[in-house]
């Protein structure tokens, strides 16, 4: 998966918690939580959307790391390598 | 047309779900309805066969409105004005359950020629208002009418008088629906604060052994069946209610009725503006992976706009949270006709004495605003005392 396809796929499954949001505006290093008024059911939904999509196993210890885009795209890189190889 | 809320006042017609000689089960989905908060599935209350479906889509109807006539199983079927006597209109008196029937009994609006059951209230006021007792449906136990529902129909014919014409296309623009909900909040938070005396009490709780037990919790179980702290909460909330029964219930001219099921309304916000509280049902009763699995479907449901009739008619008590954004008090404000709303801030780290040392804690502020003609502060400090003993023992919950 490239990071392009990456990123189109977080915002899918962001696109899904809030359908209302407009993803044009989102600054990458800023968190979703601030910029799209998520709450601790709308984290949870995102994880678990970014499990299903990524198949990626996420601690709970680990959900700060998913905060911003650039955040996302940082962690998932490493499986996705790895998948790759 | 059920209530779907203390201040509702009408909703459009969508959809029949059922046609005429279904049989249909209680719980049911027999119709859907547009309200201000969203397409709401209704439950059907009785169950039988469907006789006639009165109202058709498409149609706005004041609250009370006969929705369809379903003939209870063991009815002979019959016709004209002796029907709505012997059979159960699918319209319900949600608002107020009684304690002893979980499921409120299907209510019909009083047939000409048998006495109206009304109070006095209810009775100057439809005289002062020129509105004819017999259209009204009561909400009071047995269908008497009350001043509120008197209230209810003289508005409802205002708005009439300029509404579209019967058979518009119901009004569905997003706009339109937030400028509604804003109204329904604003006619029951008003109500609230003219008629409801509160009372407010708040205690700090230290959440040492809830966040360490959840965080272990959660370590060990998938990313899907995690939990919330805030279900820890509205657990410990209606665990407490058993302790404190007196505030879990409703409010009507005869006094409080206190009820012995547990249906906690939580508190959801929009993020496009307004707040919605849909019913968690028999809260004391359920485990707490029954109940986060089923916190998860109602804000789901909530956001998307398809909650069912029994889940915004039920509640006896809410709790709301709003810490999401760093607010660490809330000062509720009671939802009519219940009797009590329970608030938790953000759970925050903050110096805390422990056998006479300063250590850091994660603590929140849970508060109580009570309806002071059913319960004092003392019994409110209980409660909240019983909610802080709950939470330093989370693996019970």
């Amino acid at each position: 998966m490239t990071r392009d396809e990456m990123q189109a796929t977080i915002l899918r499954v962001l696109g899904e918690i809030a359908p209302e949001a407009d993803f044009a505006r989102l600054d990458p290093r800023v968190s979703f939580r601030d910029q799209l008024d998520l709450d601790s059911m709308d984290v949870l939904n995102f994880v678990i959307g970014l499990h299903t999509a990524f198949g990626v196993d996420i601690p709970e210890a680990d959900y700060a790391k998913l905060a911003t885009l650039e955040g996302c795209l940082a962690y998932l890189q490493v499986p996705c390598a790895a998948a790759r190889t | 047309m059920p209530t779907l809320g203390a201040d509702m006042q009408a909703g459009t017609l969508i959809e029949w779900r059922k046609q005429v000689g279904d049989r249909v089960a209680r719980g049911e989905i027999i119709a859907e309805v547009e309200t201000d908060k969203g397409l709401i599935e209704i439950e059907v209350f009785t169950p039988g066969v469907i006789e006639r479906l009165v109202v058709a889509p498409g149609e706005q109807v004041p609250v009370g409105t006969v929705l369809a006539i379903i003939r209870e199983d063991g009815t002979p079927v019959e016709t004209g004005a002796a029907m709505q006597s012997t059979t159960s209109a699918v319209v319900a008196p949600a608002s107020v359950p009684t304690a002893a029937q979980p499921m409120p009994p299907a209510m019909t609006p009083p047939t000409t020629g048998t006495r109206v059951r009304a109070s006095p209230a209810a009775r100057a006021r439809a005289a002062e208002r020129g509105i004819d007792l017999s259209t009204v449906v009561g909400s009071g136990p047995g269908g008497v009418i009350e001043r509120e529902d008197v209230e209810r129909a003289a508005a409802v014919g205002e708005g009439r008088a300029g509404a579209a014409p019967a058979g518009a296309p119901p009004e569905t623009a997003t706009s339109e629906r937030q400028t509604r909900m804003r109204q329904t909040i604003a006619a029951a938070m008003a109500r609230s604060k003219r008629e409801i005396p509160h009372y407010y009490l708040a205690q700090t709780i230290d959440m040492q052994r809830t966040t360490a037990w959840l965080a272990d919790a959660n370590a060990r179980r998938p990313v899907t069946e995690r939990l919330l702290a805030g279900i820890l909460l509205i657990k410990a909330v209606a665990l407490a209610l058993r302790e404190v029964p007196e505030l879990n219930g409703t409010w009507s001219e005869d006094g409080a009725r206190v009820r012995s099921d547990v249906h906690v309304g939580v508190a959801i916000g929009l993020r496009q503006g307004g707040v919605v509280v849909p019913a968690l049902h028999d809260v004391d009763r359920r485990t707490i992976d029954d109940l986060m699995q089923g916190f998860r479907d109602l804000v789901t449901r909530a956001r998307r706009g398809s909650l069912r009739s029994s889940e915004l008619s039920e509640s006896t008590i809410t709790v709301t949270s709003l810490g999401e954004q760093g607010v660490e008090t809330v000062f509720g404000v009671i939802y009519p006709p219940q009797l009590a709303i329970v608030g938790f801030g953000k759970i925050v780290e903050r110096p805390w004495a422990v056998a006479g040392q300063a250590v850091v804690r994660p603590v929140v502020t849970a508060t109580l605003a009570a309806d002071h003609r059913v319960t004092d502060g003392h019994r409110g400090g209980l409660f909240l005392a019983a909610i802080d003993r709950l939470l330093q023992a989370p693996e019970r919950l």
